[in-house]
């Protein structure tokens, strides 16, 4: 197990090292196109801006008020039955419906518990092996006006909740 | 959908407030949060176009076409419905890279395009066919390599090491996307015997 935390020291490094090196190869202006690209980066962090000051002023008024303690009040006995950390629940049902209030309770997790604990870890690794699934589904399926999705969704649950099991099973096992 | 989540939110908070007595603290919160919010898109500034950056490179030098289209036998295998050397497995190919890669911004138009041209194989065309299931299903179990998001919001809030979750967070990616598949050609199996 210990190769994963090799994985994750050495993986950019040595993305920027090949690619860097099969640019060079392939002769394209790098640097030129490393600005370039850069400079699209600052476009999608401008439009995603707004909606993440919006979503993190909800969950602000929602850790201060109390409300989301009541939240996790109200659904942990269900939580403590599948031996999961309550506190991250509303975090792993919203990641379902929409990225960007996950990112809102992601941050307050990192804010009350840091990235470092163990729920940290587990966030992390769970946020990034699991997908909005209701949202990604109604765009492509919309654009092609299919309507009878069949297995899709039951298919793509399941490949969620075994994400949030194997996160939370593998932070447990490696910190 | 997020309107009414977004709403919901703030106006639950500020009832449960009224009820606790803790609304100065829900002024507070509300212009701390804003303010924190853009102190962590400047870190999130920097991280992302560093990345959009390098993965410009990618793009341009051609890599990403050329692992893209490394990945054929494995695509002939999950899609045996679509021709060999067909718009929608190119499609696919490029939506899947580009999942990987983490190039969200690449992704959603091939997505659409393989979806259209799968389309193309369907008699009944609202119906979504076992190419489609499976497409979808793969991808919404997640592909992404290295989540530079995630690596951001680690840094802004002090982790010691914010590259830790990389490896792990590869492991579970590639056990869902097992599952997914699985999944996936279970349900075709069922379906054609009966």
């Amino acid at each position: 197990m210990r190769i994963l935390l090799y994985i994750s020291d050495f993986i950019i490094p040595a993305m920027f090292f090949s690619i860097i090196l099969y640019g060079f190869a392939m002769r394209v202006k790098v640097f030129d196109h490393f600005v370039e690209g850069a400079r699209d980066g600052f476009s999608i962090v401008l439009n995603i801006m707004p909606t993440i000051i919006g979503l993190m002023v909800a969950v602000g008024i929602m850790r201060a008020s109390g409300a989301l303690d009541l939240l996790v009040w109200l659904i942990a006995p269900f939580a403590r039955r599948l031996a999961f950390p309550e506190e991250t629940l509303p975090l792993v049902l919203t990641r379902l419906v929409s990225s960007s209030a996950a990112t809102g309770l992601l941050l307050d997790i990192f804010e009350n518990h840091g990235p470092d604990s163990l729920i940290g870890r587990f966030v992390s690794i769970m946020m990034s092996s699991t997908e909005t699934v209701f949202y990604t589904m109604s765009v492509y399926f919309m654009a092609v006006k299919v309507t009878k999705t069949r297995y899709t969704l039951s298919g793509a649950l399941l490949a969620n909740f075994a994400g949030v099991a194997a996160s939370l099973i593998l932070t447990r096992y490696l910190y | 959908m997020l309107n009414y989540l977004w709403s919901g939110m703030i106006l639950i908070g500020i009832v449960v407030a009224a009820f606790t007595g803790r609304i100065p603290e829900v002024t507070n919160a509300a212009l701390e949060s804003a303010r924190a919010a853009v102190t962590l898109c400047i870190t999130l500034l920097g991280i992302i176009a560093m990345w959009t950056g390098l993965m410009a490179i990618a793009e341009k030098s051609g890599l990403v076409a050329s692992l893209s289209s490394r990945m054929t036998p494995l695509l002939s295998y999950l899609f045996p419905e679509l021709p060999k050397g067909s718009k929608a497995l190119e499609h696919i190919s490029t939506n899947f890279m580009a999942n990987i890669l983490g190039l969200g911004w690449a992704a959603t138009p091939a997505g659409i395009k393989a979806m259209q041209e799968m389309q193309k194989y369907c008699h009944d065309k609202q119906r979504a066919s076992n190419s489609m299931c499976m497409f979808m299903i793969i991808n919404m179990s997640s592909l992404q390599l290295v989540t530079v998001n995630i690596l951001a919001f680690r840094t802004q809030y002090g982790s010691a090491n914010p590259s830790e979750i990389i490896g792990p967070g590869i492991l579970v990616t590639i056990s869902t996307t097992i599952v997914a598949i699985i999944f996936a050609k279970l349900c075709e199996g069922r379906v054609n015997r009966s």
